[in-house]
């Protein structure tokens, strides 16, 4: 029994023009049995940051957790918000204070930067960081993300665009997993407003 | 004076309210060597006279002025010694949020960390308070900033400030020269001009100390040439 493995997990990310978007599946399992089918894997850090965490749900949430409490700590003291490539380092950091007793999971971080640019990154479980320009993956899943991805991926693609690649990507991969899948959520972010999607797929 | 049965313990308050350990580190800055600082529009410099006990000391080994991140620079009034531990500890700080956030330090957050050392050590057993004021000049993206920092741990954001021996004079005659659009090098002749207003004896490029930083945010401390280039426009 493989512990990144027990959940069940699919999270991705691509980079648009001016824009990202970050999609997770949202089945959330016991090994063989599906216990939810809305669990929540993306969240929002600020109006223009994103992270996904895919692998053990239980630190999946304890790592959003303790991430919003170090953001919320240096709003107020920086008063202003993190930058993406910032909180990467961050998270980076984090990961690495356990690196004997890692957190099991894989995030994935997606944001815009200074003059909207978009960022995305993923990182391994103990923070080793992996800068991308088109697309990352991460989870149960990856490897069909993978090859989904670098097949229907074009650069600069605007946000309607890049709303269906990402969709299509997601949907097709995780109907690969077993273990990832009934359904998924995506969220479009372009530097005035965030759109957050349902989809609906195999539900199996 | 009636608090002086209170001003054996740093951790007690007087009845008057004060914490005469602090008062008494004050007065220390104040018998310090005049220091100045002036924010331009584009720019902060940062200047000290730079009096040594014998015309032995070997000048060019005493550096007043300190780097404590590339775009941070600081200079004090007082005690040396506790300048150098201030300006070891703030580096640290810098550093630890360099590796961190793998982004150059605020200014005003060195300055609020400084300013918490500083007043930790207003609030424990068996230490004292430094006897320094910094003033600490820095360029970031909120553009040029001039902070004070005293003992006690307080800070302030200055225009223009002065600290030491000669502070009354200094501030008087910088608030009659100092203008809100000052571009850095009127700046730096100001700064001149009032060190020049307390000095004892001829000044040169020998006995005072001028560091800047600028929109290219690099902090600097000038060589005494260009030194002798600024008071040779100035007279």
């Amino acid at each position: 029994m493989q512990i990144f493995e027990y959940n069940g997990s699919a999270v991705v990310a691509m980079v648009g023009k001016n824009c990202f978007a970050i999609a997770s599946d949202r089945r959330l399992g016991v090994q063989l049995q599906t216990i939810a089918t809305d669990f929540q894997r993306i969240s929002k850090i600020h109006d223009h940051l994103f992270i996904g965490l895919s692998g053990l749900a239980t630190d999946v949430q304890t790592l959003y957790q303790r991430l919003v409490f170090r953001h919320k700590l240096y709003q107020l003291r920086e008063e202003r918000d993190m930058k993406p490539e910032t909180f990467a380092s961050l998270v980076s950091a984090i990961l690495y204070e356990k690196r004997f007793g890692p957190y099991l999971c894989q995030p994935v971080i997606a944001g815009l930067g200074d003059d909207n640019k978009p960022f995305i990154c993923t990182m391994d479980s103990i923070g080793a960081k992996e800068l991308a320009k088109d697309f990352v993956v991460s989870g149960t899943a990856s490897e069909s993300l993978y090859g989904a991805c670098e097949a229907m991926f074009k650069p600069d693609m605007e946000a309607e665009e890049l709303f269906e690649t990402i969709s299509q990507a997601l949907l097709s991969s995780v109907d690969r997993d077993c273990l990832s899948g009934w359904g998924g959520h995506v969220y479009v972010v372009t530097p005035n407003e965030i759109k957050e999607k349902i989809l609906k797929g195999r539900m199996d | 004076m009636g608090d002086s049965q209170y001003s054996f313990s740093l951790t007690t308050f007087s009845p008057s309210g004060k914490l005469v350990q602090i008062e008494h580190a004050l007065t220390a800055v104040g018998s310090g060597q005049t220091s100045l600082g002036i924010k331009a529009s584009n720019g902060v410099v940062i200047a000290t006279e730079k009096k040594l006990p014998s015309i032995l000391v070997d000048e060019a080994s005493v550096q007043k002025i300190q780097h404590l991140t590339p775009n941070i620079g600081t200079v004090y009034s007082g005690m040396g010694p506790d300048f150098r531990v201030l300006v070891r500890k703030s580096r640290k700080q810098a550093e630890q949020y360099l590796r961190l956030y793998k982004e150059p330090i605020p200014v005003t957050q060195l300055v609020r960390e400084t300013a918490t050392v500083m007043q930790e050590f207003t609030q424990s057993g068996g230490v004292r308070p430094f006897g320094v004021s910094l003033l600490v000049a820095g360029y970031d993206d909120k553009g040029p900033q001039l902070y004070q920092v005293d003992p006690s741990g307080s800070y302030f954001s200055w225009k223009a400030s002065a600290m030491g021996k000669n502070v009354s004079n200094a501030k008087t005659f910088l608030e009659k020269r100092y203008t809100e659009d000052m571009e850095l090098d009127d700046a730096i002749h100001t700064a001149i001009l009032t060190l020049k207003e307390g000095f004892e004896g001829e000044i040169s490029s020998k006995n005072i100390e001028i560091g800047k930083i600028g929109a290219d945010k690099v902090f600097r401390v000038l060589t005494p040439a260009e030194i002798d280039d600024y008071l040779a426009e100035v007279e």
